[in-house]
């Protein structure tokens, strides 16, 4: 796997992309972690956030993480945790659709239905999505979560929003 | 005149740490520290920190700034911290001056001291560098958190390195438009993650590019940046220009040791470690027998790692006043292990071909 894109430019290969991804069967049995976190670098809290033992980084914190699908129930105490931002939930459900669970930093936040800009790992524009929730519990420390829904078509290529509204 | 068993110069991440292992060790600490504030660059870190738990990773950097001072002031009175107020001397004969505010100079009498300085930001050389916007990063990052101030409407970052990276973020949280952020090496010299982050947000990460000259009237308006060579020698025919109010310069770190330097530690530029570094020892101990150092000043690294050099070089600075702590042994080898798992990636590498020409 070639990180030299990755390094040169901060936008993954798509094969690195696809190898973060767990097979389509289990997304579409509902949410389940995309941790995206593909340098060795020392950190761990995605380890020590998960209840269920699906993320291994190992003794040493300098491993990449690795997601268990089978054992991820898809809770999102990982994503609020990551200091990378790096993790997401896809979720496949819905047989048109795929809902994505984004660690969210900006104000203001999207509200329950509002339609936004999807875009893709450089930025660009991909397709328009509907926001499905917005989570901001006390215990997620300022890092909100929020869900949204594509097409399932852009199951690998969305990573962001942005909203329509001027800022 | 004041006189103390340990007294700490920076009450940043390394400081801190150091002040309250000292304390727990039995230690009576004088912790001093140039700004109003204590935390160090710790109250502008609005991100969450890499790391273990052990160094308080996910949590944001300034909550650390309230979590290590909650544990300082348990120790009352073996605690006493005076901030607004700059160390201006070591001299040979162990006597430390200071200033508090404008005119207030006065003595300190320390039986050992641990300088955690810190860090001050590289310049960058370029044709009109001195124009008003034009500011290094880290002075952006307190202006905004710290200040509330917008430094501008649209900002060219240079370096992708840790914190620009950061600030690109911070700078979007705050509303301010990040027009692309440039580095002259080839690759992105901070984590990828933070990386991929900024750029998923939309901002070009332009790596093997430099700044070629700034323009503006009265304040910046303009930059010209160009592609350089694998030597990093600009490339004629390369030249864009980018609209922008405000450029960050974000070129590195270097370490503060001065202090060290006047108090006659031996000292080595270490290119690894960002600077001229004090010599110590595995108890970051310098060549001066009762002084010790920790943080940046000992070499430019993340603030996880600053914490845990300051617990160690506090612990190992208690034992040199006579205050050995009961759990010394097992502590010590704690921090040494939390160090080296800290440093144990391809990213520590170079920290520790650094380090390795730094021990004594």
């Amino acid at each position: 796997m070639s990180m030299e894109l990755l390094e040169k430019t901060g936008i993954p290969t798509d094969d690195m992309i696809r190898s973060a991804f767990p097979p389509v069967e289990r997304i579409n049995r509902g949410r389940v972690a995309v941790a995206e976190c593909y340098q060795n670098i020392p950190c761990n809290p995605c380890q020590s956030s998960c209840g269920f033992s699906a993320i291994t980084v190992g003794e040493d914190i300098n491993n990449t993480p690795k997601v268990t699908f089978d054992k991820c129930v898809g809770c999102g105490a990982c994503l609020t945790k990551c200091p990378g931002l790096a993790i997401m939930l896809v979720d496949g459900r819905n047989e048109d659709c795929i809902e994505f669970s984004i660690p969210y930093e900006l104000l203001p936040l999207p509200e329950v239905g509002e339609t936004v800009d999807a875009l893709d790992r450089s930025g660009e524009y991909v397709t328009e999505a509907e926001v499905t929730q917005v989570l901001n519990q006390k215990g997620f420390d300022r890092t909100p979560i929020v869900r949204f829904r594509v097409p399932r078509e852009h199951l690998y290529t969305v990573r962001n929003i942005r909203l329509r509204r001027g800022s | 005149m004041i006189k103390t068993e340990l007294l700490i110069i920076g009450a940043g991440p390394a400081g801190l740490c150091a002040a309250i292992s000292a304390a727990e060790a039995g230690t009576e600490v004088l912790v001093v520290e140039r700004s109003p504030r204590i935390g160090g660059q710790l109250i502008k870190q609005t991100h969450m920190f890499f790391g273990s738990e052990r160094q308080y990773a996910s949590t944001r950097g300034i909550d650390i700034a309230g979590i290590l001072m909650d544990k300082l002031t348990k120790y009352g009175d073996r605690v006493r911290i005076l901030t607004e107020t700059t160390v201006l001397g070591i001299y040979e004969d162990g006597m430390v001056t200071a200033l508090h505010r404008e005119d207030d100079y006065f003595k300190i009498r320390p039986n050992a001291i641990v300088v955690a300085t810190g860090a001050s930001e590289k310049a960058l050389a370029f044709p009109n560098n001195d124009l008003p916007g034009i500011y290094g990063a880290g002075a952006v990052q307190t202006l905004m958190n710290v200040y509330g101030v917008k430094p501008g409407d649209r900002v060219l970052m240079v370096g992708a390195g840790n914190i620009g990276l950061i600030v690109s973020y911070q700078l979007m949280q705050a509303g301010v438009e990040v027009a692309a952020i440039l580095d002259a090496a080839p690759k992105i010299g901070g984590y990828l993650v933070h990386a991929a982050k900024v750029r998923r947000m939309g901002v070009p990460i332009m790596t093997s590019h430099t700044v070629k000259a700034a323009m503006g009237k009265d304040s910046l308006e303009q930059v010209v940046i160009c592609m350089v060579d694998d030597r990093f020698r600009p490339i004629e025919g390369t030249e864009q220009t980018i609209d922008c109010d405000v450029c960050c310069i974000s070129v590195g770190l270097t370490p503060l040791g001065e202090l060290l330097a006047m108090a006659g530690c031996e000292m080595k530029y270490i290119p690894q470690l960002s600077g001229t570094v004090p010599m110590r020892n595995a108890d970051y101990q310098t060549t001066v027998p009762n002084i010790f150092a920790a943080g940046d000043v000992t070499g430019i690294e993340e603030a996880s790692s600053a914490m845990v050099e300051g617990y160690l070089a506090g612990l190992c600075a208690a034992k040199h006043t006579g205050h050995t702590h009961t759990e010394y042994e097992n502590k010590r080898a704690d921090y040494i292990a939390q160090l080296s798992q800290l440093r144990g990636g391809p990213v520590g590498k170079r920290i520790l071909d650094g380090i390795a020409q730094q021990l004594n």
